[in-house]
């Protein structure tokens, strides 16, 4: 503590009091909030440059049949050619083909407006702030934070806002992240350790630090993080690649089967001519250009080619509300893929210190006794150990009284060599706990003996996973102290919801095998590495990658960093080092080591949402053909009608409500793209059981009842003849 | 009633009890397990040109092919001057040698002219029998090459050594036994070209100038040795014009049986052989299950609907008026009025008679029909075209689909496509990237997958398109409308899905090249099929390879509770529900253009 004394303060008057930080509102925007979906409503309009829609190729071939339709009315009017059906259809129907481009676009606008919202609260925390560099040895300078280069020093006090990312070289204090976390409660960041990194933007609640400056304005995580979701670095991932491929051959087949459908229904025309023996060529929808381009429209996979975009983008977002900062979608979507978890048991499985949770007295002691002498020994103790014999004891019955040095005692501070803490009693009366070892030789220096039952009771303790804490009274050993790792709250769910989602879970600790075992065992962990070194980490973490899974895995430290590279997801803390946060491919702005669940079931998510409206997509069509080619071909074989199920009123309303569905299908499915298909974790197999119903079963029954009840709205409403 | 269901049930459950164990012996076989016969061992030393990648094994295959091709023309090109043609048979428009030859390298086997008309015996043995041997193991090697590629394999084995173990120790043998069961039935087998017989009727081909009666002539050959590897081989060229159904091309109710078994042997095997050699036999049941599903549904359609009469020859008691949208009419609307149609005296209890023959009876044509079509084999035992239409609607989706059961080794292959693409798209419901075999599926694989599935519906519904349309193909129906329009499609679908049958009912035979008096639109059929049969066979086949050495070269993971699993029910749902979906989408509407418009129209449609 005598670096931080040495601290130069800045001069006074310099330290403006700033407006408070507001909290990042993570859930702020309902779905349709219209401060998104008005400029979203624009942007769909704007989207429409072909250029823009070349990028998705099922959108693109709907534009280019709206454009055709449009065109194909133009003549129309121009030419009044006379055609079967009144010019009033056509406009429907090229309405409605817009319609469908227009509800694409926006969908996807939308997606990337909550993004924008996602990255505005962020960028709140990019203002400019004033820093003050340290320039020499006491000298501080004023600059504003966007000057600042990484290796420059400041220093931070109370009250002001960190100019920067950086490290904290000297000091501790109290950190208001709240930010960019959204979480209220103060973090402690200190030098050295693990906990050292800060992010430009928070606010240092109490004491003084000097802060290591480490990235340059404008690529700092929050920069990058910002870009991300705005989508302006927005790479598409390897699986939507590959589905947006399948999209456009799946679009190239359905043209393959409507462009034939031209010449055969000719074929059907000159036959019935000439069997009616008419003398004008007889017309049906089947060689209608407007109708087998609304077809295609209808056939094509527009709902989910409308919405992949959209689905990738939010899958981002989701990751973002959950605090998680993901260096690229990519990152999201392997998460989804996820077969092995590394967890570090402290912290994670395990609350951060152990507890005492029993009193083992030895020879005439009792448990009482024993637990008011380590009380007595622990009063001065501030480590959480010490803190728990305190509340130990008097949860058992202890007064306040038991744990209150009496006048004159004299408090002996744990030291490395002894190994051991406790009080001297002004009766003379020396009470320590510690280490059984240490506890042993104090006892023998005092020609005392430990009771043959004491070794054994040590070890026993061992074998439970717990820690031993031998307390003695002067020459006699009084008892030992069982301290226990204590299992996170909701641990063991969470474990076993990752074992259903088919995800293996491996404890990492520093502690013995004996140990180790006994707390995987409790927490529900499917393996464990014990006394496990960085090196240790990275070795397993390649072990199962050799075997073709994938790995992820959570690191706070510098010595995390080669893990965190190799690990196909590594998550590292906001609190951690420079090193890890750079090493990993997401960071998690709470510094929850449990975040891992969370980011695993994101990506399952947007993998699973993709599935489905794909799915859906496809299904969809089956319905679609039974409205449309009886009405193509009622022209020339009407007792096609036997195929209309739906009983249809007229074959231009067929096709219309057809088309119609097609479009509408594509809003109201925008809430689940954004959102996504909820993840259950219940295994493979019954999962795509319960969504192949879904998704599909149902794709193929809605349309049926989704069209007919459009057909029967216009007739109702007499929109259509 | 029961009984008309004893033949298709006795076929099933004789071809899935055989496949068993025959699909361990094939497993064995091409994996090499076994001991090469005495002599045999220094053939396959010299054929063993050294393992080959996929690429070196494609290559291997497609130039084998090409020097098929090539032996093909010129054996069939130069049949007037060559033995065994003591009926001096010319030779055949080279367009019809294209189409043969094409047909018969494809292992479609579509046949643009008579066996017995056309064809001297040398032709017969050294084109037709040679050639259904060599093609049939052409799909069976790419199969397993894709097999071995799905394994990992860097090399996925030597394409000459696996033709001949198909051959030698699968073929040879399955056809020596099936022949000589079918000459114990009274097939012939012999290299004389004709028989004189004395007909039952006197005078029934006429009378000599002195009033006796004529002989009738009767063409016959080595034909015992030509219809086994038909069957065995799914290729369906048949000896004779009227192929399965001719007395000595399929001479009693046993060989009936024999035929529908031995075209059903190996398609079902292969299978199985697919889950022993990737010792995935859990995940190969399912395929299997699926696959019969298919056939069974496709069987009992046809059967039931060939049980009810001929709509054709029935009465229309009613006159029907239909409303037909026209603008130029008054009120929109034009009314078609079909008037009733007293019904033939044809008593039609037994169902659809037309074009059956009589000594297989009423069950044993639909379901020869759709078993040929389902395992694309083409032999025929009835006309199809006289087929009810939504009978004939059976054969057509097992061709559509090409996969239920399908070709040796190409059906196999056609629904690794709609599993790929199924597993894909639906296999992301489990919240994983969609892997197959343990691999993940990338972009790469399904563009593979989506080429080779695209291009039979672009064959199919492109060339009908275009012949729909045209005089190419309006000249050639033999009837006009929805029953027309059926002819001209199953051609390009029996091309494409390289199975050969005929609905028939379409001018395709130009005959002889100096025939005076051709189908005014042979030479456009000839080759539009046979450009069909080419790309149709090829891309399927080498794009597949593709796609299984790109996805053996990825890692392979465990699977686990949170992978898909590909042996249980759902998985059965899964595809069947891919191949249900996507064939519709692909085909419903020349269904409805062909078959179910024939069917629910009215005379003359229904004609």
């Amino acid at each position: 503590m005598e670096a931080v004394k040495n601290i130069p303060t800045p001069p006074e008057l310099k330290i403006t009091p700033q407006a408070p930080v507001p909290p990042r509102r993570s859930r702020a925007h309902a779905l349709f909030a219209s401060e998104l979906v008005r400029p979203a409503i624009k942007e769909a309009f704007l989207m429409l440059r072909p250029d823009v829609q070349w990028r998705n190729p099922v959108m693109f071939v709907v534009e280019i049949g709206s454009v055709l339709t449009l065109l194909f009315i133009i003549q129309a009017f121009l030419s009044q050619s006379v055609s079967q059906v009144p010019i009033s259809y056509f406009i429907a129907l090229d309405f409605w083909l817009w319609l469908t481009v227009l509800f694409a676009n926006f969908a996807t606008a939308l997606a990337e407006a909550r993004g924008r919202a996602q990255a505005q609260s962020l960028r709140k925390a990019r203002k400019d702030t004033p820093g003050y560099r340290l320039k020499g040895k006491d000298i501080i300078e004023e600059v504003s934070s966007a000057d600042l280069k990484p290796g420059d020093r400041v220093v931070v006090e109370a009250g002001q806002i960190i100019p920067g990312d950086g490290e904290i070289i000297e000091g501790l204090a109290s950190v208001d992240e709240s930010a960019i976390t959204g979480e209220s409660a103060p973090v402690i960041r200190e030098s050295g350790g693990d906990r050292s990194g800060v992010t430009g933007g928070t606010r240092v609640l109490s004491d003084r630090i000097i802060v290591e400056i480490t990235a340059a304005t404008g690529e700092s995580f929050l920069d990058r993080m910002i870009a991300l979701v705005e989508g302006a670095v927005r790479q598409r991932t390897p699986n939507e690649i590959a589905l947006s491929l399948v999209l456009t051959a799946f679009t190239l087949l359905f043209v393959i089967v409507v462009v034939p459908l031209w010449p055969m229904a000719l074929n059907a025309e000159i036959y019935m001519a000439s069997y009616l023996g008419m003398t004008e060529p007889l017309k049906s929808l089947g060689t209608d250009v407007p109708t087998l381009v609304a077809l295609v429209v209808c056939l094509i996979p527009t709902t989910i080619g409308a919405l992949l975009a959209a689905i990738g983008i939010a899958g981002m977002d989701r990751a973002l509300q959950a605090n998680i900062l993901a260096k690229s979608g990519k990152a999201v979507e392997t998460a989804g893929d996820i077969d092995v978890v590394l967890l570090d048991k402290t912290g994670t499985i395990t609350m951060g210190n152990r507890h005492a949770t029993d009193f083992l007295p030895v020879g005439k002691y009792t448990a009482a006794q024993l637990g008011r002498l380590a009380a007595l020994a622990s009063i001065a103790d501030q480590t959480p150990e010490g803190k728990t014999i305190v509340r130990l004891h008097l949860d058992r019955g202890g007064t306040p009284a038991d744990v209150t040095a009496p006048d004159g005692a004299q408090f002996i501070s744990f030291s490395a060599q002894t190994r051991m803490s406790g009080i001297d009693l002004p009766d003379g009366r020396q009470i320590r706990k510690g280490a059984p070892e240490a506890i042993i030789r104090f006892v023998e220096r005092q020609s005392g003996t430990a009771p043959a039952e004491f070794q054994p009771a040590v070890d026993a303790i061992g074998r439970q996973g717990a820690t031993p804490l031998a307390v003695a009274d002067g020459a006699t050993v009084v008892g030992v102290v069982v301290l226990s790792d204590i299992l996170k709250t909701g641990i063991s769910e969470r474990l076993e919801r990752l074992r259903r989602m088919g995800v293996r879970s491996v404890m990492i600790t520093g502690d013995n095998p004996l140990t180790a075992a006994t707390i995987a065992k409790k927490a529900g962990v499917d393996d464990f590495v014990a006394q496990c070194t960085p090196e240790a980490k990275l070795a397993y973490i390649r072990k199962e990658q050799a075997d073709g899974k994938l790995v992820a895995m959570i690191g706070d430290g510098t010595n995390d960093a080669p893990a965190l590279a190799q690990a196909d997801v590594g998550l590292a803390m906001n609190s951690g080092t420079q090193a890890a946060k750079e090493a990993g491919n997401m960071v998690d702005l709470d510094s929850n080591p449990t975040k891992l669940l969370e980011v695993v079931e994101i990506g399952k998510q947007l993998l699973m949402t993709r599935g489905a409206l794909t799915t859906f997509s496809i299904a969809n069509d089956v319905a679609k053909y039974f409205a449309i080619v009886p009405a193509l071909f009622a022209g020339t074989l009407p007792w096609l009608k036997v195929m209309d199920v739906m009983h249809l009123h007229s074959p231009t309303s067929a096709i219309l409500s057809a088309v119609i569905f097609n479009a509408v299908i594509i809003p109201l499915l925008i809430p689940i793209a954004l959102r996504g298909v909820r993840y259950r974790p219940l295994g493979a197999d019954a999962l795509l059981r319960k969504n192949l119903l879904i998704w599909g079963l149902g794709g193929v029954v809605l349309p049926f009842a989704g069209i007919k009840l459009i057909d029967m709205i216009m007739v109702a409403g007499h929109l259509i003849s | 009633m029961l009984q008309l269901w004893l033949l298709p049930a006795a076929l099933i459950v004789t071809a899935v009890l055989v496949s068993i164990p025959l699909s361990k012996y094939c497993a064995w076989i091409m994996e090499g397990q076994y001991r090469p016969l005495p002599g045999f061992g220094w053939i396959e030393r010299k054929l063993d040109s050294g393992p080959q990648d996929w690429k070196q094994y494609t290559a291997a295959l497609l130039i084998f092919n090409l020097l098929l091709f090539v032996w093909g023309y010129v054996v069939l090109a130069v049949q007037p001057i060559m033995p065994l043609n003591p009926r001096h048979l010319g030779m055949l428009a080279p367009t019809t040698i294209f189409n043969s030859v094409t047909s018969f390298m494809t292992n479609t086997n579509l046949q643009d002219y008579s066996g017995d008309v056309h064809f001297s015996n040398f032709s017969q043995i050294f084109f037709t029998i040679s050639n259904q041997y060599i093609s049939a193991a052409v799909g069976f090697c790419a199969l397993v090459a894709m097999i071995r590629a799905f394994r990992g394999e860097q090399k996925v084995g030597n394409y000459f050594v696996d033709m001949w173990r198909v051959l030698i120790y699968m073929f040879v043998p399955a056809a020596i036994l099936s022949g000589v069961l079918f000459m114990q039935q009274g097939m012939p087998m012999t290299f004389k070209s004709t028989i004189q017989v004395a007909t039952l009727e006197p005078g029934a081909m006429g009378t000599d100038d002195k009033g006796v009666a004529k002989e009738q002539t009767i063409v016959f050959g080595p034909v015992a040795a030509a219809i086994p590897i038909k069957q065995i081989g799914t290729n369906g060229g048949g000896f004779f014009g009227a192929n399965s159904a001719h007395p000595y091309e399929n001479p009693s109710a046993w060989t009936n049986f024999i035929t529908c078994f031995d075209m059903m042997m190996f398609p079902f095997t292969l299978v199985l052989m697919f889950g022993r050699m990737l010792r995935r036999v859990r995940h190969s049941i399912v395929i299997y299950g699926v696959m019969l599903t298919l056939m069974v549904g496709m069987i009992a359609w046809a059967i039931y609907f060939e049980l009810k009469p001929n709509p054709g020859l029935t009465a229309h008691p009613a006159s029907v008026t239909y409303k037909i949208p026209s603008a130029t009419a008054k009120g929109g609307f034009r009314e078609l009025t079909i008037p009733q149609v007293a019904g033939l005296p044809i008593d039609q209890h037994l169902g659809n008679l037309e074009g059956k023959e009589m000594r297989f009876g009423i069950v044993a044509a639909p379901t020869f029909a759709a078993l040929t079509t389902a395992v694309t084999c083409g032999a025929v035992n009835c006309a199809h075209d006289s087929l009810n239409p939504l009978t004939g609607l059976s054969p057509m989706v097992g061709m559509w689909l090409n996969c239920v059961f399908g070709g040796k080794g190409v059906g196999m292959i056609n629904i690794l496509l709609f599993l790929i693409i199924g597993v894909f798209i639906a296999g992301q419901m489990v919240g994983r990237s969609p892997e197959y075999l343990g691999r993940k599926v990338g972009a790469r694989e399904v563009k593979l997958a989506v080429i080779a599935l695209l291009v039979h519906p672009l064959m199919i519904l492109g060339t009908t398109g275009l012949f729909a349309a045209t005089s190419w193909g309006t000249k050639a129906e033999f009837n006009p409308a929805a029953h027309g329009f059926s002819e001209v499609m199953y051609q390009f679908t029996s091309a494409s899905a390289n199975n050969g049958s005929g609905f028939e009912g379409l001018g395709d035979t130009w005959g002889f090249n100096d025939n005076p008096n051709p189908a005014p639109t042979s030479r456009q059929l000839d080759i539009a099929a046979g450009l069909v049969m080419l790309f149709s066979r090829y891309l399927p086949i080498v794009a597949p390879i593709a796609m299984a050495a790109f996805l053996g070269m990825k890692k392979e993971a465990p699977s686990g509770l949170g992978t898909m699993r590909d042996d249980s029910m759902t998985f059965y749902w899964l595809l069947l529900g891919t191949i249900v979906i996507l064939g519709a989408l692909m085909f419903l509407p020349v269904a409805a253009l062909g078959p179910l418009a024939d069917h629910w129209g009215p005379m003359p449609f229904g004609g």
